[in-house]
């Protein structure tokens, strides 16, 4: 409806929605009287829906790729057609690379519901894009693990602000013809890169300084690094070096995930950082590669349902929410995707019966060795108060320099 | 009267798009230009700052501009050293017959997607592909290859020009030339070159601004190479204001670009 109205005006329409991109909508940084949460961080105060009405038609869905398959990548991987047959509501997808993209998407107001990380949860709340959820109104969300529940991520201050969509580990991708022997260490995009030499991958975003931060972590303990989310000073300055080291051996930066199937396949990139589902899509087009979580841990994520504040589809938004947490729905994206299930009757519903296991779907013990993606604030995350971390501006800041130098 | 109304309906709409789309657009960027963000959320705050511009004098972005003009500039002079010989063979050697099927041969590729075209250099460029295989070398992803592509793509814009000019040249001319006594490379340099310099100019605006600006091909041949274009994509997720001072560079460096042009002559051989 929104792209018709558009149409309409014509050009003049246009030129709005470019003044609009141009200009953002500014923010409410100098108010007091929203509500405070960790860090400063101002939140507006928006309700949440409080009961469902009828579906609007359509819900323009901002996703991860992988998480809303629709049977145009492959006609064997659909979990929307039947959704949109029985809610009445037309499901649009546009996907995204990196946390960054998927904020400023969400920032144009066009997107009804976004699978947002960590690392981006808060600056979306923040920023009033997104909305508390009534959790009443998504009839699976009593079977989510207790533990995805309430997080700082995905609440303020004891407000939902999400559903819980499911979890994973980044993990260290090879082609097994060309790195041997297999690496177990991250040390092999890092300290011994060389050995692959204009052959390394790595995410192209400043999130992936945690990635560094985590190697140093277990190599270099006389930085302290207890969280690679909160880096002093000095400690940043040490995981900059170590990326800037590190480009000397980059064949490229990705974040288009069929960029990097495409690169191992080929053999333009052996060795870097990747997510199960590009493992699985490589493999699948017969590339000799295998993904394995690295013995210091890895980086990771746990992603977050939520609702766009000026959504005007909200009841096909919950609705579709609803339904890729269900059991079914999310069994399948978990295997897709290579994640573990948030909704934990997903566990009796996988093709693999062994897939929560192996994905440590109930394992805390597992998931305390993965850092989630999270927004780095000048509050230290780990608790320290003798020091001031820096925040993701500074992070920006930095990865920009190393992508530059 | 109504004459004037009807002219008034005729210019209005484009006079409209061209002020208010494209003017517009490049005001919005420039003001934008000015601002600055919120640290935490990267929303755009309206507080006015020189910093972004400041910031282009940095080390790191004069060397990314420094980069792109070589670029932009590497690209334009294949392009004319491969355009001229081949316009000269399309116009003057072959046969009528052959003389259709060569243009087509230019045009075609012009019909392809951009994106094609880019990826298929992807493949071609990458280890074991078909540069690999009969050279038995290959750049690699990286400026190299990002030359070669770009030249590729924007050559039939530098072809066409030199093509319709030496269509032009009148025969006389060179017979002319010829008959005072000029030997070949004579006649090339003083009868030739002259009247191919405005549509070699006119040629270069398109395959200099098109390189000057590009950041698809670069991410998909470029390697971790980074341009203006691709600076432009980092920062408008993260910093816009800054995004909009480095689109502001590529606007400024056209601009320049175009007035030195003008001065050829050229701009009234488009």
């Amino acid at each position: 409806m929104r792209s018709s109205k558009i149409k309409g005006f014509g050009a003049v329409a246009a030129v709005a929605v470019l003044a609009l991109a141009g200009c953002g909508s500014s923010a409410d940084s100098g108010s007091t009287g929203a509500s405070a949460a960790p860090g400063g961080m101002q939140v507006p105060n928006l309700k949440a829906m409080d009961k469902l009405g009828t579906p609007e038609g359509e819900v323009n869905v901002l996703a991860w790729p992988g998480y809303v398959e629709d049977g145009s990548n492959d006609p064997a991987v659909d979990w929307v057609s039947d959704f949109e047959k029985s809610s009445g509501c037309k499901v649009n997808v546009k996907t995204f690379g990196t946390s960054d993209e998927a904020v400023q998407l969400m920032r144009t107001g066009q997107y009804d519901t976004v699978s947002a990380s960590g690392d981006a949860t808060l600056r979306l709340i923040a920023a009033g894009d997104v909305e508390p959820v009534n959790t009443s109104l998504v009839t699976n969300y009593p079977d989510i693990f207790e533990s995805l529940k309430m997080k700082p991520w995905n609440s303020v201050n004891g407000v939902p602000y999400g559903i819980p969509h499911g979890r994973g580990a980044n993990l260290l991708m090879y082609r097994t013809d060309l790195v041997k022997p297999a690496p177990d260490s991250w040390g092999a995009v890092f300290d011994k890169a060389g050995a692959q030499a204009g052959k390394v991958t790595a995410y192209d975003s400043p999130i992936y300084i945690a990635d560094a931060a985590l190697y140093l972590m277990a190599t270099k303990p006389e930085l302290g690094i207890k969280d690679p989310y909160a880096l002093d000073e000095t400690q940043l300055a040490a995981a900059v070096d170590l990326l800037k080291a590190q480009k000397a051996n980059i064949s490229e930066y990705w974040s288009d995930y069929l960029k990097e199937v495409q690169a191992f396949k080929s053999g333009s990139s052996t060795i870097g950082t990747t997510w199960q589902v590009i493992a699985n899509v490589a493999k699948g087009e017969k590339a000799p590669v295998e993904a394995v979580l690295p013995k210091e841990g890895a980086t990771g994520w746990s992603d977050t349902w939520m609702v766009g504040a000026k959504s005007q589809h909200k009841t096909c938004a919950y609705k579709f929410i609803d339904h890729i947490v269900s059991p079914k729905v999310n069994a399948q994206i978990a295997e897709y995707f290579g994640e573990a299930p948030a909704n934990k009757k997903a566990c009796a519903e996988t093709a693999d019966k062994n897939h929560c296991t192996v994905f440590h779907a109930e394992d805390e013990e597992y998931f305390s060795k993965v850092r989630y993606w999270n927004t780095p604030i000048s509050t230290c995350l780990d608790g320290r108060t003798d020091v001031k971390c820096t925040d993701y501006a500074a992070w920006t800041k930095a990865w920009t320099e190393i992508r530059n130098s | 009267m109504s004459r004037r109304r009807g002219l008034a309906a005729l210019l209005g709409p484009p006079l409209l798009w061209l002020v208010v789309a494209y003017l517009g657009a490049l005001a919005v960027i420039f003001a934008t230009a000015f601002w600055t963000t919120d640290p935490f959320t990267n929303q755009v705050v309206r507080t006015f700052t020189l910093e972004n511009f400041a910031d282009l004098f940095s080390p790191t972005y004069l060397r990314i501009i420094g980069r792109t003009l070589l670029i932009a500039a590497l690209v334009t002079v294949l392009c004319i050293a491969i355009a001229v010989p081949l316009a000269f063979f399309m116009a003057r050697v072959a046969p009528r017959r052959l003389r259709g099927l060569l243009l087509a041969a230019v045009l075609v590729p012009l019909w392809a997607s951009y994106l094609v075209k880019a990826y298929a250099w992807r493949t071609m460029v990458q280890p074991d592909g078909v540069l690999d295989n009969a050279f038995g070398a290959t750049p690699g992803y990286g400026f190299g290859a990002l030359v070669l592509t770009l030249t590729y793509l924007w050559l039939p814009y530098m072809v066409l020009p030199v093509y319709a000019a030496f269509e032009r040249l009148p025969e006389t001319h060179l017979e002319a030339s010829a008959d005072l006594g000029a030997r070949p490379l004579a006649t090339f340099r003083r009868v030739v070159v002259p009247a191919l310099l405005p549509a070699i100019a006119a040629g270069s605006i398109f395959t200099f601004s098109l390189s000057l600006g590009d950041y698809i091909a670069v991410q998909i041949v470029g390697g971790k190479l980074q341009v203006l274009g691709t600076a432009v994509l980092q920062n408008i997720t993260l910093d816009l204001p800054f995004a909009a001072a480095l689109g502001t560079v590529s606007a400024l460096i056209m601009v320049l670009y175009l007035l030195a042009v003008r001065r050829t002559g050229a701009l009234d051989n488009l």
